[in-house]
């Protein structure tokens, strides 16, 4: 097995802002979100690509963060929940939908849902909602109020 | 009037939540922390003949590799059968057998590869069953020989019977000879998984005077400082233990884990921080997860259907190691019959060792499962008696005076209003007798009804606490040792201080993170107790702090204690509520016109443990274990492809008897997830395991939990019976949505199809295998 232990310079345009970041090959952007710029919403629920919890927007697409390389991201518009600001329509719509306990799901949902708006400005019908968010997994809720909060997002539009 | 109380009062967190800025343990910043990770066991029972570790401790980067002799300390909240670290035997894959510690993750990952184990392969136990059959292996050489922590567990030697509950109540074998019906069935439900979106993780750091500082994702912040300090002999003013925010727990972060590890990590760099973090897979295997179980119901009824006598024996299948498990077996025991007035029973409750993961408490302790067996059972009953499954549970209902289980005397504040929960799930169900109702060919729509009960089972002493301190605004702080999974029992605690105080609960800032040097106590964040025990703290503190309000008031105003009123963030004489002074010119004392100071500043402190609860008589299972219970009814309605096997799930309803309602949207949310769980896990979840007991895939891709689209229309409703000794009556609600899905999920297929589906989970394949057999 040939190993790549060597870091190189990455430079990643988060959140309208460029970073530079030493990263091996193998380092996924989760993972340098995380440990080397402290944008800790995006989080490692399984590192498989299966529970979507490390949602990130990349060129206004959802994109798994575990799945993709830090040396990857490189040349495209990332944007994390920290990116949101704190005023975006699906950050209060989440609020005021009741749409997470825990939270730990959250952040993910956000960027799929952020994603979903920017890439159906109009409310798209309900089956286009469901197969977006099904990339997604929450442990607490039971969708209902997710759903809802996808609906309320539009509406404050 | 209430004020706070009943009112939809937002998340006291939910804008930390949205934004990012609510940390969870694995959030804190890491420069400069080492990385531990875990080598674990490929065999559910093996020897351990060597371990090398040599090439791992020789990889740049290495700090330290342990494994099971660097650790000779057992653990455990009830019994000290686990090792941290697997010594000599490994009982079920998945167990951790070395830990190494290293400059970072990917090398720690690199060096565990580098361990070499030789191990000699033991016979293999996959069931209780097979754990009871004679002659069977025994999983501990010597199962009575560890040492208990609790007087109550009874372990039984020569066997893998970890403990034992019975319930004994009048005379079963007469009452069974007056039965006119008699259902008589064997279920199955294996092991599955809590599976919070937070995997566990912890953190520790030794001080150079020898503080141990540990930040986890733990449910029981309190037991992690207890029994750390039990085990490694460290004064427990030493061990000071954090917890941020923690991604959902449902039970599976009571147990003390991960924890023990981060401080042996810790202790062998010469104390430098270390963090412990597991992959997902090995928080599914390694972690402990939940119970299966097994189960041999009888129920007889005289000819109108009623109850004459039930006779339960359940098996629990807790694993390698006891953790909790035997008092969820007790659990079991004390509401073993279902809410039903049953006045001739015999239940023995076992907690079987086996070679799976072992088992902690899940959301609802144990009461998920033995909820399928008996609402299962009483849905066969309905059928051969010919009654409305509905009204056969209306007939039997539990009502005061009945005796329950462990023969504690039913009242209205005890046990709720069981018969108003069927009477409003019928309409908010829109049940219709439980047929199945064919709408097209091949494809029926039915409903299954289940009852939910469940009291709790705390250690009789335990204990919670809460401080209030005052801001200069007059707006208040509250600090108390309750953990935020997303329970939203932070925030329902605020609503009862401001309701106290009678301020607007946005005057009330919860300190969400515990610490246990300057929190109070409390017992721990589970069996869905925090309003009835933090509440009560919460409630003496306020009463507290009203009373150094009064003092203070009179003095500034001239007038007795008693006149004084405390409302709205003033003080004030009854007599003239005119005069009155705001909070924030009297908590921290009150400076009069002429600058002379009065009175002292105000801090609220409230206590509260909890009493008249009693251990179970070992022989007859006497005794009250919890403070009260908590009622209710749900009906789950399926659309079923007959030919296919295959189903939707179109409604859940619950009507539960909660007490009373302090905040309806948090609660009515609370209570769909938990149904939304018990739909997941009774339709899907459950570990594979081979035949040589190593679980198939434990990943999210193949194990599937519920995804948005297969979402019922949940309907939640409550009924409101105050129970007497709770803070404004509110009972425990929040794990219960989950206890009655699987039996419902159950019953609504079993009148699809026309069988009796008897272990979960109910998958498409599993109902065709047992449509195929019943045709052959
Ligand atoms: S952490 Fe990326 S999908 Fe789960
Ligand atoms: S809110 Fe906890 S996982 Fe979604």
């Amino acid at each position: 097995m040939v190993r790549y232990d060597g870091k190189t310079v990455v430079s990643l345009n988060v959140n309208n802002e460029t970073h530079e970041v030493a990263a091996r090959p193998s380092d996924l952007l989760l993972d340098v979100l995380r440990e080397q710029l402290g944008l800790t919403a995006a989080k490692p629920g399984c590192k498989n690509g299966d529970c979507g919890a490390c949602t990130v927007m990349v060129d206004g697409w959802p994109a798994k963060s575990c799945l993709m390389l830090a040396v990857e991201a490189q040349g495209h518009a990332i944007v994390t929940v920290e990116g949101l600001g704190g005023t975006a329509a699906v950050q209060k719509a989440f609020v005021e939908a009741n749409a997470f306990q825990c939270g730990y799901c959250t952040s993910g949902f956000l960027m799929v849902c952020q994603a979903l708006k920017t890439q159906h400005p109009a409310m798209p019908e309900e089956y286009v909602i469901e197969e977006w968010l099904q990339s997604n997994l929450c442990r607490c809720t039971g969708y209902q109020e997710i759903r809802k909060a996808v609906h309320m997002m539009y509406d404050m539009t | 009037m209430y004020k706070a109380i009943g009112k939809n009062i937002q998340r006291k967190e939910a804008w930390d939540k949205v934004t990012g800025k609510a940390r969870y343990t694995d959030d804190l910043p890491e420069t400069g922390i080492l990385s531990a990770r875990l080598l674990t066991s490929k065999y559910a029972h093996a020897r351990i003949l060597h371990i090398d570790i040599s090439e791992a401790l020789a990889l740049n980067g290495v700090k330290s590799v342990l494994t099971g002799s660097d650790c000779p300390e057992l653990f455990g909240p009830l019994v000290l059968d686990r090792p941290a670290l697997a010594r000599d035997v490994v009982r079920y894959a998945g167990e951790p057998v070395a830990m190494v510690v290293a400059k970072d993750e990917p090398t720690a990952e690199q060096a565990v590869r580098l361990i070499k184990v030789e191990y000699e392969q033991l016979p293999v136990i996959l069931t209780p069953l097979q754990a009871l059959a004679d002659g069977a292996y025994l999983i501990h050489s010597k199962t009575n020989g560890y040492r208990k922590v609790s007087t109550d567990i009874y372990p039984e030697a020569g066997t893998n019977i970890a403990s034992r509950y019975r319930m004994r109540k009048g005379d079963i074998k007469e009452a069974f000879d007056r039965c006119e019906f008699i259902v008589r069935q064997r279920f199955f439900l294996p092991p599955s998984d809590h599976l919070a979106m937070e995997v566990r993780t912890a953190r520790a750091e030794i001080s150079s005077e020898g503080t141990v500082l540990i930040t986890t994702s733990s449910q029981s912040p309190y037991a992690v400082q207890n029994q750390i300090s039990k085990a490694f002999l460290i004064p427990s003013g030493q061990i000071h233990v954090h917890v941020p925010f923690v991604g959902g727990g449902f039970g599976g972060k009571a147990p003390v884990t991960l924890e023990i590890l981060a401080v042996l990590a810790s202790r062998s760099v010469g104390g430098k921080a270390v963090r412990v973090t597991i992959p997902r897979e090995q928080d599914m295997v390694s972690a402990p997860c939940r119970i299966g179980l097994e189960a041999d119901i009888r129920i007889g009824a005289n000819k109108e259907g009623i109850i004459q006598a039930m006779e339960l024996t359940y098996f629990l299948d807790c694993g390698a190691y006891t953790d909790i498990s035997p008092y969820m077996t007790k659990a079991i025991a004390v509401d073993c019959t279902g809410p039903y007035h049953v006045e001739n029973l015999s239940c023995d409750a076992l907690c079987v060792y086996t070679n799976h993961t072992y088992a902690t408490s899940y959301r609802s302790f144990a009461r998920e499962s033995c909820t399928f067996c008996i609402e299962r059972a009483m849905d066969m009953l309905a059928r051969k008696c010919a009654l409305d499954p509905l009204e056969l549970r209306i007939k039997n209902a539990i009502r005061p005076g009945s005796l329950t289980p462990s023969q504690v005397l039913c009242t209205p504040s005890l046990t709720g209003d069981l018969t108003q929960c069927l009477n409003k799930v019928k309409l908010l169900s829109e049940w219709d007798g439980g047929n199945a109702l064919t709408i097209k060919q091949d494809t029926v729509r039915a409903k299954g009804i289940a009852c939910l009960w469940k009291t709790e089972t705390p250690p009789t002493d335990a204990v919670s606490g809460a401080l209030i301190t005052f801001n200069p605004d007059g707006s208040v702080n509250l600090i108390t040792g309750v953990v935020e999974m997303g329970s939203g029992g932070q925030t329902h605690l605020a609503q009862i201080l401001a309701e106290k105080l009678r301020i607007d609960p946005k005057q009330v800032h919860v300190v969400m993170e515990v610490d246990t040097r300057a929190a109070p106590k409390h017992w721990k964040t589970v069996a869905s107790m925090t309003e009835y025990m933090a509440g009560h703290a919460v409630v003496r503190a306020s009463d507290d702090m009203i009373e150094q309000l009064r003092i203070n008031g009179a003095q500034a105003l001239g007038c007795p204690a008693e006149e004084i009123e405390v409302a709205n963030g003033r003080v004030y004489s009854r007599k003239n509520p005119e005069n009155f002074i705001a909070f924030k010119d009297i908590v921290h004392g009150y400076k009069a016109p002429d600058g002379s100071s009065i009175g002292e500043p105000v801090l609220g402190r409230g206590g509260f443990m909890l009493k008249g609860l009693t251990a179970l008589d070992p022989q007859t299972g006497k005794g009250k274990t919890g403070p009260a219970w908590t009622l209710g009814a749900q009906v789950v309605e399926v659309e079923a492809d007959l030919k296919t096997c295959t189903y939707r799930i179109i409604s859940a309803s619950t009507v539960m008897d909660v007490g009373r309602v302090i905040n309806p949207e948090s609660m009515r949310s609370m209570v769909a997830g938990g149904m939304s769980m018990g739909i997941s896990m009774a339709s899907r979840e459950a570990f594979s395991y081979n035949s040589e007991g190593i679980p198939q895939a434990p990943n999210l891709r193949t194990y599937k939990l519920l995804h948005i689209g297969q979402e019922p229309d949940f309907r939640v409703s409550f009924v409101e019976t105050p129970e007497s000794e709770s803070p404004y009556g509110v009972r425990s609600y929040s794990e219960h949505g989950i206890i009655g899905m699987a039996a419902a999920l159950g019953n609504a297929l079993s009148a699809a199809f026309g069988a009796e589906f008897t272990s979960l989970p109910l998958t498409p394949e599993k109902l065709w295998r047992v449509l195929s057999e019943e045709n052959t």
